[in-house]
């Protein structure tokens, strides 16, 4: 079975900074994620999610900063509620909810974002590629 | 204050308020009110013959927290800038039934107006700082303390007025009654650090506490207890402070108090002594509850108009609680004082500071440097649905002739708009969807590689 492949979006502020930690504390996490930098966990619209996944990444996480914590005032909020709608609207479409996954990493969290990472590709590696899905 | 009020370059709109902000940062365009005084202060020399003549003298004064009178033609304190009396509409008796105007006949210069109405100035500035302080915790909302209710259980700004040699009682601390109190209790964080009312420490009562205690220990006799959660004196020689009331000989009891009760003509407090581990009761004379701060009542108006975000505890909230203390969500517009934070005065003056040093780097520099990240509008494809306008979380987006344009001194960047967006109209500049859709497929096809 082929490793899983798994696009992070990580915001500037927290997130992106906290698997900076990760990186410098020199801890290991899973090799299946690279990270895309965005300025702010809102900005991943609901599109570029769809995208990612019909590009064949078998998870998208999401990452922004914790509430009250938002660089950017309340930029996650927008962000939660946009990925609560687009779990169920995975579902409708027959693609496992599980593959999308919104977290909460501040830039302290270098320990939590591996993780999480780790957490999310044992998840995704129970579930079938997504190539095999899309085709 | 008489300084900054006689300063060329300073003009003080006193009694005013600030209707709207328009504008961004080095073109705001502000409507303020100013509120009819009914006292020409072109004209008034604030010599006070009105104050002292007024007929309606027995109005509880709110600078001395109700234990003075003024009149109704009055100067709120008397450090007050500018010194021009304001007439109290409610209390004057020319207001409410046509007759007296005792002032105005009395008046050398013929500064009374009863004819004077609001004014609106329209001012156009290039920053701007906001520093509208806070509320005080009103003491009665904590029933089992009896503030309000019996006679000598006083906030701690009331016995602020006590020990005030201009106060009400000339400097003198007495009971209601007129005695010298043979023993006091001071209680803390009435207010604060209070699931019921407010979890934050107010920061600044431990140590007004202490001064209170001190100025009380010094001008009377009597026995102070001082009840407290924890004793939170961190500040230059704020420690040294508390050990010298602790040497001067105030009681130190460690626990809230539950209640003050009246028994036998004294106030009983009583409390859990946590370091004794037993309950105490203590009869004293004067209850002095160390009130918290709280945001001012209209800090959610004033929020809303000069674009401020604020804290869960309802504080004006600051650009970065380390690297912008004083800069806010809103480009241009600055925050000092209690209203972004509880916190004492070498605080405040340090932060005014800082905030006044911002403004004028920003003034003085004559422009401003914007991310080069910003929101962008497809015109064509924009539908004016408005839903960015609402997602916005600096209010840098409006409608305008059924598409929305970018304010782009206030746009940060952060693309919520773009994830709101239903037409693709509006892209972040550096943060396109090509760019990202690029990325991610790179981010891809290295992980297949790999």
């Amino acid at each position: 079975m082929p490793e899983p492949r798994i696009v992070a979006y990580a915001c500037t502020y927290c997130s992106y900074p906290g698997a900076d930690l990760a990186g410098i504390s020199r801890i290991k996490y899973s090799p299946n994620v690279n990270i895309i930098r965005v300025l702010c966990s809102g900005r991943v619209s609901a599109e570029l999610i769809l995208r990612t996944l019909r590009e064949g990444a078998d998870g998208v996480l999401v990452l922004g900063c914790h509430y009250g914590d938002c660089h950017f005032i309340n930029g996650n909020h927008r962000t939660a509620k946009r990925v609560a709608i687009l779990e169920r609207v995975l579902e409708y479409a027959g693609i496992e909810p599980e593959r999308l996954r919104l977290e909460w990493v501040s830039a302290s969290e270098g320990e939590r974002f591996a993780q999480v990472v780790d957490e999310f590709t044992e998840t995704i590696r129970q579930l079938p590629p997504m190539k095999q899905v899309l085709a | 204050m008489v300084s900054v009020g006689q300063h060329e370059n300073i003009e003080i709109l006193s009694y005013s308020q600030v209707e709207e902000v328009a504008g961004y940062v080095g073109n705001f365009k502000v409507r303020v009110r100013k509120k009819a005084r009914y006292v020409d202060a072109d004209l008034c020399t604030g010599c006070g013959l009105c104050q002292e003549k007024c007929p309606a003298k027995k109005i509880p004064s709110e600078f001395d927290g109700g234990l003075g009178t003024r009149t109704a033609i009055y100067i709120p304190f008397a450090q007050a800038i500018p010194r021009v009396p304001v007439i109290d509409r409610d209390n004057c008796r020319y207001f409410q039934n046509g007759k007296c105007g005792v002032c105005a006949k009395l008046c050398p210069r013929g500064a009374i107006d009863f004819e004077q109405e609001d004014q609106l100035v329209e001012l156009e500035v290039g920053t701007i700082i906001v520093t509208t302080g806070f509320d005080l915790f009103d003491c009665s909302r904590v029933s089992e303390y009896g503030y309000g209710t019996y006679d000598n259980v006083l906030s701690s700004l009331q016995l602020e007025r006590l020990v005030d040699a201009s106060g009400p009682t000339r400097g003198r601390i007495v009971t209601k009654e007129g005695r010298e109190p043979e023993s006091m209790a001071i209680v803390h964080c009435v207010g604060s650090r209070d699931k019921n009312y407010n979890r934050y420490c107010s920061r600044i009562c431990c140590m007004y506490s202490l001064k209170l205690a001190h100025l009380v220990k010094d001008a009377t006799d009597a026995e102070v207890y001082e009840f407290y959660i924890d004793m939170r004196t961190g500040g230059k020689g704020y420690e040294e402070f508390y050990e010298r009331l602790q040497e001067e000989g105030v009681t130190f009891i460690r626990g809230r108090p539950a209640e003050v009760l009246p028994r036998n003509g004294k106030l009983v407090v009583k409390a859990e002594d946590a370091n004794l581990g037993r309950l105490v009761e203590v009869p004293v004379d004067m209850v002095i509850l160390s009130a918290g701060l709280e945001p001012r009542r209209d800090a959610e108006d004033v929020a809303r108009t000069f674009g401020l975000s604020r804290s869960a505890d309802g504080f004006f909230l600051e650009r970065h609680p380390k690297l912008g203390p004083v800069e806010t969500a809103s480009n241009g517009v600055f925050i000092a004082g209690a209203c972004q934070a509880p916190k004492d005065i070498p605080d405040t003056v340090a932060q005014a500071g800082a905030a006044a040093a911002a403004a004028m780097v920003m003034m003085d520099k004559g422009r401003v440097t914007l991310e080069p990240s910003i929101a962008q509008v497809n015109v064509r494809l924009c539908s004016g649905c408005g839903e960015c306008v609402v997602a916005c979380p600096y209010s840098a987006l409006k409608l305008v002739d059924g598409h929305v344009e970018v304010d782009e001194t206030a746009c940060k960047g952060c693309g919520v708009c773009v994830g709101h967006c239903r037409s693709k109209a509006i892209t972040v500049l550096h943060f396109t969807d090509e760019q990202l859709l690029a990325e991610m497929q790179g981010a891809l096809r290295t992980l297949e590689v790999a």
